[in-house]
């Protein structure tokens, strides 16, 4: 081999390792992740949820990209790339739900899809994402029939599904004892009020084998009057009304119910009221068993994550966050956890949908609500503890409180891996962690 | 029988507040024959309006019967003031074209006004239950009712008896009647039609944000408001007969009764039994319980 082609192998070698050497080499800080965030802007749901979950994503985001976060997020954005939000309205139906995500996808080329409140939603969207084999993140939608009757690769859902909600507040009706011979329920005619409806009755036939239900009500979404409801509640005269109503509908019911009585006649359970406390305050009636989907807002656990972000959040926004901004925030930190986590293992580069995907799958992280672990439907479906309390007004400070607050830990109110949610109530619960 | 005494004052409850809404969509009907899709609108601008108003006067720390008392001024005031707003600089351009482009009309109303309220008090759920508290508690049938509710019922009674009164024995109501019966003959004996269909819309937009104002303080006012009545004050009319305020009152007992008697006996079906109490109306009287058919004019 002459000089001149032993040169020229040199500088050929030199150039493909130049070249391979700039294809792994560590994603540049001028790199961005662009994450699509789809969250009701409008609509019935904007106020309590997901504005909210707007504001949660936006606070934690800044904070990410300023490098603000405590540890372990304490790099900035997701692996030094800085995120780049596209912020959609969710509002407008599951149609045009689908049509909005293939433009996050297609035409703003998003990393990621993260957000989805409604139920509906989740349902119409997942098959979308999967088709397009792109990176979903489901942050808060409740029905557990997503995993349950579908399978998915690119999707995730980083928060519990909503089994969680009555399960736990049967077991914490229970660990209280709470007398329920009999029992009333007023929920919304729709997927949520039924689904939940059907969890808290399946449950409650478990550890209230003799619990009679009375009255079974399922007034329409947005029916905002609810005199004739309150009568047949009050008539029935039930040990126990149940409700997983929320929003507008909810603080409706309550401003109605509380002057006719219904909280002195009966013990009232709301499985998701968490996000009325601030804006009814004194209106909220004393010893009300209420549950937030989570260890969330005023029944957080302390910590150095929680702290910053209640404290950053009510710093930013002037009021506590609730149940629908923590659950962003874990959808946020989840994925952030698991860009770094295929980072570490790829060198350091943007990952791949696929390297993203394979980080997410039973992955495990800490969030200001506590530790979510990604253990049913194949590491795609998360699970965490839970909380409830009572009620109790607290007038120096002006809000609503809650006191007597127990804990449940995820395994004790989560369905183990495998089993259909409510198979699994039906079932006596088997498997159930609860020490 | 104290089960039967829940049912009908339920019933009532729901009717009073009912009857007001429709009673403005059927005089606006009768007099101007349009089928006005924004008039739930103007519901949902009148129980807006009157949370503003209400929370205004509780921040001035004045007794709920002033919030009450100035509520009810603001709102047909302003209800007043955007009926003639309406009718003089919209609707009167469209008079004499097709009924349906008359009804598109209002629909795209009602499209702007939803976005408009959503602009001025934007999407969070409010509430100002201030006047809810007024007349106390009255424990009736064996439960508590809020005063507020059941005094709510003799003043939609009262307001049906003042508009019969109005229109059966005044001379302007007679002027109205004759509009609702003949127009063209109303005209050639020198009423000014023209101003008796601004009266009348200005009124019927007064009616429905009135019903909105006695609402309000018992309900958390959120977007969507305004379809949910609309479509409850159309069953109404459709049964009592488009135009009718004797048919407006017992239509809208009939929806109230039916949705109570539901709720306590049969919750499953308290949608379905309005539509089915209008269809059976509708089978056997098509102009409604109270509307006269009328002979066709060649």
């Amino acid at each position: 081999m002459n000089r001149l082609s032993r040169a020229r192998r040199a500088v050929t070698l030199a150039s493909a390792a130049a070249i391979s050497l700039a294809l792994a080499a560590p994603a540049s800080a001028q790199e961005t992740f662009k994450l699509g965030i789809v969250t009701f802007l409008s609509g019935p749901a904007a106020d309590s949820f997901g504005v909210p979950a707007r504001n949660g994503g936006t606070f934690v985001i800044d904070q990410l990209n300023k490098g603000g976060a405590p540890s372990p997020y304490e790099k900035v954005g997701f692996g030094g790339m800085k995120i780049e939000p596209i912020i959609i309205d969710e509002n407008g139906g599951a149609t045009k739900q689908v049509q909005e995500l293939r433009n996050l996808y297609q035409r703003d080329n998003v990393d990621a899809v993260l957000g989805y409140i409604s139920s509906g939603d989740c349902l119409a969207v997942a098959p979308i994402a999967e088709e397009l084999k792109k990176m979903l993140v489901l942050m808060d939608c409740g029905t557990p029939r997503i995993f349950e009757e579908g399978k998915y690769n690119y999707v995730f859902r980083t928060a519990a599904h909503a089994t969680m909600d009555n399960v736990g507040l049967i077991r914490y009706m229970k660990a209280k004892n709470v007398k329920m011979e009999t029992l009333s329920a007023i929920n919304q005619d729709y997927a949520w009020g039924q689904d939940s409806r059907a969890d808290f009755v399946a449950a409650a036939g478990q550890l209230y084998p003799n619990a009679k239900l009375v009255t079974d009500l399922l007034p329409k979404f947005g029916a905002g009057q609810y005199g004739t409801e309150i009568s047949a509640l009050v008539s029935a005269g039930s040990d126990v009304v149940y409700s997983s109503l929320w929003g507008g509908d909810l603080q409706s019911f309550i401003l109605q119910a509380s002057p006719r009585g219904l909280p002195k006649r009966s013990q009232l359970v709301f499985s998701a009221a968490d996000h009325v406390l601030p804006p009814l305050g004194d209106k909220m009636p004393d010893g009300t068993i209420i549950g937030a989907r989570g260890a969330y807002g005023l029944m957080s656990q302390k910590s150095p994550l929680n702290d910053w972000f209640f404290k950053g959040y009510e710093g930013a926004n002037g009021v506590y966050p609730v149940q629908a901004a923590y659950r962003m925030t874990q959808a946020i930190l989840g994925l952030k956890a698991a860009v770094e986590k295929a980072m570490a293992k790829n060198g350091g580069k943007k990952p791949s949908t696929d390297e993203l995907v394979a980080a997410m799958t039973g992955l495990e992280w800490q969030t200001p609500g506590g530790l979510v672990q990604m253990k049913l439907a194949d590491g795609h479906q998360a699970i965490q503890s839970i909380g409830f309390g009572r009620t109790k007004y607290n007038p120096d400070l002006k809000r609503v409180d809650l006191v007597d607050i127990q804990y449940f830990p995820a395994e004790c109110v989560n369905p183990p891996p495998g089993v259909k949610s409510l198979d699994w109530i039906r079932g006596g619960m088997q498997g159930a962690k609860c020490n | 029988m104290n089960f039967f005494l829940t049912i009908i004052v339920d019933g009532l409850i729901q009717a009073s507040w009912l009857f007001i809404v429709a009673l403005g969509l059927t005089l606006v009907f009768g007099v101007l024959k349009i089928l006005n899709i924004a008039h739930g609108s103007f519901y949902a601008i009148g129980a807006y309006v009157a949370a503003t108003v209400v929370t205004l006067v509780a921040a001035h720390r004045l007794p709920p019967s002033v919030g009450f008392v100035a509520m009810l001024f603001a709102v047909a005031l302003i209800a007043a003031a955007v009926g003639l707003l309406l009718e003089r600089g919209l609707l009167k351009m469209f008079y004499g074209r097709d009924e349906v482009v008359l009804l598109l009309v209002t629909y795209a109303v009602f499209l702007i006004l939803e976005d408009v309220t959503k602009l001025i008090w934007g999407v969070n759920p409010i509430y100002a239950t201030q006047p809810y508290e007024l007349f106390g508690n009255l424990e009736f049938a064996g439960l508590y009712y809020v005063g507020y509710d059941l005094v709510l019922i003799p003043i939609s009674a009262a307001i049906g008896f003042a508009i019969w009164f109005g229109l059966n024995r005044t001379i302007m109501g007679k002027i109205v009647l004759a509009v609702i019966h003949n127009e063209e003959m109303s005209v050639s004996m020198g009423v000014r039609v023209n101003r008796v269909y601004a009266f009348a819309f200005a009124f019927g937009v007064l009616l429905a944000a009135l019903a909105g104002a006695l609402t309000a303080p018992k309900i958390s006012m959120q977007p969507g408001l305004s379809s949910d009545v609309i479509i409850l004050s159309f069953a109404i009319v459709v049964i009592g007969g488009l135009g009718s305020v004797e048919g407006a009152a017992v239509g809208a007992i009939l929806v109230g009764l039916a949705r109570a008697a539901s709720v306590h006996l049969m919750p499953q079906a308290e949608l379905f039994m309005i539509y089915l109490i209008m269809a059976g109306v509708l089978l056997f009287r098509p102009e409604g319980l109270f509307k006269r058919e009328t002979a066709r004019r060649i």
